[in-house]
């Protein structure tokens, strides 16, 4: 407060001194007041007159168009927020969709492997009993030709060694007691016919 | 004569002697010079106005600019109670602008170089914001005068130096403007002056100054321009928003 009076104090002087210095050479025309009325009324006449202008006509016009220009860049921010948050949604939807196709197709796969596995299955179980009855029937076969093929062996051997008697000593034998040779034979030798 | 630096500041009448009455209100070089500023700033204005362009031109822009320049320097002092003086600080603020720099045309005139001038404009807010600080706060607008925290010994004598200092107000805020102008007017006259009579030899640095002195000028009238109209606010803001 002290400085500015100080201040002002300071350029009063310091006019005065101006004031003073130019009067002394030649006088200062603002001093004058021969026009000063004049200027006065003239100052009066065009500053009301643009004031009035300005502030009924003018400057309205600008306020209205800064108003507006603000409105309208609110109204497209909103507008543009409306849209954005509607892209969100379609994203979210968009983001869904893909989400519910990719289960789908997961679970599209998962139901075809399950189907082929269990089509695989099944085929390999028929299958599977198919070869296991001709493994049984080829077992059976194999059982059956085994027991026939000693019958069938030992009556080779009968025969076989009741001519292999008959031309050594040329004698008939009797083909019962041959047989029984030839069963306890082949009984003995059971053992070492099985391991062939 | 013309070598005479105040000469410049000469008001001389314009066309025929008008009269109204015993009193003398002929158009003189003063008259056409407020008379070009307020046309040129209703031209400017009003050419700025005209178009309702989302993305404004040069004009609109200059236009909208010094709007809300304007308005947000009556915002940041006076507060948002000051809105309704709009219309008139800036009026004042361009007035005193474009009077300024018209000043700096060569021969041309200043008008705000001429004390009756700033005067008048600082005597008429000085009243106005006395009448609306009254209407505003009644009697309690003496207020002012009596800052808060003050010891009662020293209360007289700072009433008395607030009371001066108000009082003060238009004559601080008129002489700082005409004395600025006349001041730079004239010095810039005087640098004027030595280059022609210092010649092609000693010229130049005169000259350089001088050179120099009309950017300095520039600034002052812009910035005085400025003060004027920001201190205008102050004082409203003095009248509106009553605390001290």
């Amino acid at each position: 407060m002290l400085k500015k009076i100080f201040l002002k104090i300071f350029f009063f002087i310091f006019v005065l001194i101006s004031l003073a210095q130019s009067a002394e050479s030649g006088g200062m025309p603002q001093l004058n007041p021969e026009y000063w009325i004049s200027q006065i009324f003239w100052l009066v006449l065009t500053f009301g007159g643009m004031f009035v202008v300005l502030s009924k006509i003018v400057l309205p016009k600008i306020s209205k168009n800064i108003e507006t220009r603000k409105s309208q860049i609110l109204e497209n921010i909103e507008i543009a927020e409306k849209q954005r948050e509607e892209t969100e949604v379609k994203i979210k939807e968009y983001e869904k969709i893909i989400l519910d196709s990719k289960n789908n197709a997961k679970n599209y796969f998962n139901d075809a492997r399950i189907k082929v596995v269990e089509n695989i299955n099944q085929k390999r179980e028929s299958l599977e009993k198919e070869i296991d009855k001709e493994i049984e029937s080829a077992e059976k076969e194999i059982s059956d030709l085994k027991n026939n093929s000693r019958e069938k062996i030992n009556k080779i051997a009968i025969e076989t060694s009741s001519d292999i008697v008959k031309q050594l000593i040329n004698a008939d034998v009797n083909s019962s007691s041959i047989s029984a040779i030839v069963e306890d034979l082949s009984k003995k030798n059971k053992d070492k016919y099985n391991e062939i | 004569m013309a070598a005479n630096p105040m000469h410049q500041f000469n008001v001389y009448r314009i066309g025929p002697e008008i009269k109204l009455g015993e009193v003398d209100i002929s158009f003189t070089n003063a008259s056409l010079f407020m008379l070009i500023s307020s046309i040129a700033i209703l031209l400017i204005f009003n050419i700025g106005s005209k178009k309702k362009a989302l993305i404004p031109d040069k004009m609109q822009l200059l236009a909208e600019l010094s709007y809300s320049f304007i308005s947000k320097m009556i915002s940041d002092t006076a507060g948002s109670k000051a809105k309704p003086y709009f219309s008139f600080i800036f009026s004042l603020f361009m007035f005193v602008l474009f009077c300024n720099m018209f000043g700096m045309i060569p021969y041309s005139f200043t008008v705000t170089s001429h004390i009756i001038v700033t005067f008048v404009l600082a005597a008429f807010i000085f009243i106005g914001v006395t009448i609306i600080g009254f209407i505003k706060h009644g009697f309690g607008y003496l207020k002012l005068f009596v800052p808060s925290g003050v010891p009662m010994v020293l209360l007289p004598l700072i009433v008395i130096i607030e009371i001066i200092s108000y009082l003060s107000r238009p004559i601080s805020l008129s002489v700082r403007l005409f004395a600025n102008m006349m001041a730079g007017h004239t010095m810039m006259k005087v640098f004027g002056g030595f280059v022609v009579s210092l010649g092609i030899i000693g010229g130049w640095l005169p000259l350089s100054f001088s050179v120099a002195l009309t950017g300095l000028e520039i600034l002052v009238a812009f910035l005085q321009a400025y003060v004027f109209a920001i201190l205008t606010c102050i004082y409203l803001n003095d009248a509106l928003n009553l605390h001290h």
